[in-house]
């Protein structure tokens, strides 16, 4: 074969990549809409004020977090990735991503705790801890503006494929599917609510019904609390992998963490 | 408690200077209950000062009703270089404290 004939195969075989994804999108391109597009104003006025934002508080101890040594190697983050606004810029925008050495899916918050288990001897963080939110809300907060962009090829396409798959099936007393509000009936009204499209560029975000700072885990629990469904334990793959899914659907939308939400 | 503030560090004589302060509390009501039904106790900040150079120029009595993490946002004249001191309170009783310096030209 010729090294001309092997690149024109290539070529094809990119394209076809690419239309496959492209009809494989629930909501087009130019109609993604981030979870602030259906917010009011004064909620989006918070989340724009870098002071008022109350997600900012996590973020401001995550930084403190960020430099404190923990563990028996009693090294901190910062030990091994010095400043997160230059080292972590971006960084969050991949997740969730495939650690290369274990191979397993993991969301900004699995790595934390890996790096604590593996690289500074500490013991793991528990979800939805002070701790947690505020080492994820300023990795994130790195992120802010960054597009969303996943990688699923590899051994991320199973994960995906399973997070696809838990999307669009039914779930719950209600049997509905993610698709039924958040493709169908997005910008629709549920009572007082507006309908989003659900996706995850703002996350973790200061929640007004929680009164607190809550992960992109939490959210996805009240949605299945929300439609009547088992809500799987914290840290279940199930989640890692329908976050992949759904990043990939907001493929493009910034960051926008610590975000604020209804 | 975590606080974050807001405020100019220099000003001049006679300005109106712009004061936000972010304070990290639960604010919680006295109305809600726990997951096996008892009543969680009313704890929110109740009571916020600021004082200028040991003058009070602001005071707020918050209740229940109030916003977890409370933000507020207040005005006064920039008269003297100095320290600006803010101190709350809440039902339990744990009380914060901040202070910031402020620089006032002629």
């Amino acid at each position: 074969m010729s090294p001309g004939s092997a690149a024109a195969r290539f070529l094809v075989a990119a394209l076809a990549c690419t239309a496959a994804q492209a009809q494989e999108r629930g909501i087009p391109l130019d109609r993604l809409k981030s979870g602030s597009a259906f917010l009011g104003a004064d909620l989006r006025d918070l989340q724009a004020d870098d002071f008022a934002n109350p997600g900012m508080l996590w973020v401001e101890r995550g930084g403190k977090l960020w430099r404190e040594p923990a563990g028996k190697s009693a090294r901190s983050c910062a030990s091994c990735h010095q400043d997160a606004e230059t080292s972590m810029r971006g960084v969050a925008a991949r997740y969730p991503k495939i650690d290369p050495a274990s191979g397993k899916l993991l969301n900004l918050e699995s790595r934390i705790n890996l790096c604590r288990a593996e690289r500074m001897g500490a013991e793991a963080l528990r979800h939805e801890s002070e701790e947690l939110l505020a080492l994820t809300a300023y990795l994130a907060r790195q992120s802010r503006g960054a597009p969303i962009g996943v990688d699923i090829g590899g051994v991320a396409r199973a994960h995906f494929e399973s997070g696809r798959a838990f999307y669009y099936r039914r779930h719950g007393q209600l049997n509905l599917s993610c698709a039924h509000c958040h493709e169908a009936n997005w910008g629709r009204r549920l009572f007082a609510e507006t309908v989003t499209q659900g996706h995850p560029n703002a996350w973790p975000a200061y929640r007004m019904e929680w009164q607190t700072l809550g992960s992109l885990e939490r959210r996805l629990r009240a949605c299945l609390s929300g439609i009547r469904a088992e809500m799987l334990p914290y840290g279940s793959p199930e989640y890692r992998d329908l976050e992949l899914f759904l990043a990939w659907r907001a493929q493009g939308l910034p960051v926008e963490a610590p975000g604020v939400r209804r | 408690m975590a606080a974050r503030i807001q405020m100019p560090k220099q000003a001049r004589h006679g300005e109106l200077i712009e004061i936000r302060i972010l304070i990290q509390h639960p604010m919680e009501t006295g109305y809600r209950h726990d997951d096996v039904g008892h009543l969680i106790k009313r704890n929110v900040i109740n009571a916020f000062s600021c004082r200028y150079n040991g003058e009070e120029v602001f005071r707020a009595d918050l209740s229940s009703g109030i916003s977890a993490n409370p933000y507020l946002q207040f005005y006064t004249v920039a008269e003297a270089s100095g320290e600006i001191e803010f101190a709350w309170i809440d039902d339990e009783g744990k009380q914060g404290l901040e202070r910031q310096s402020i620089a006032v030209k002629a």
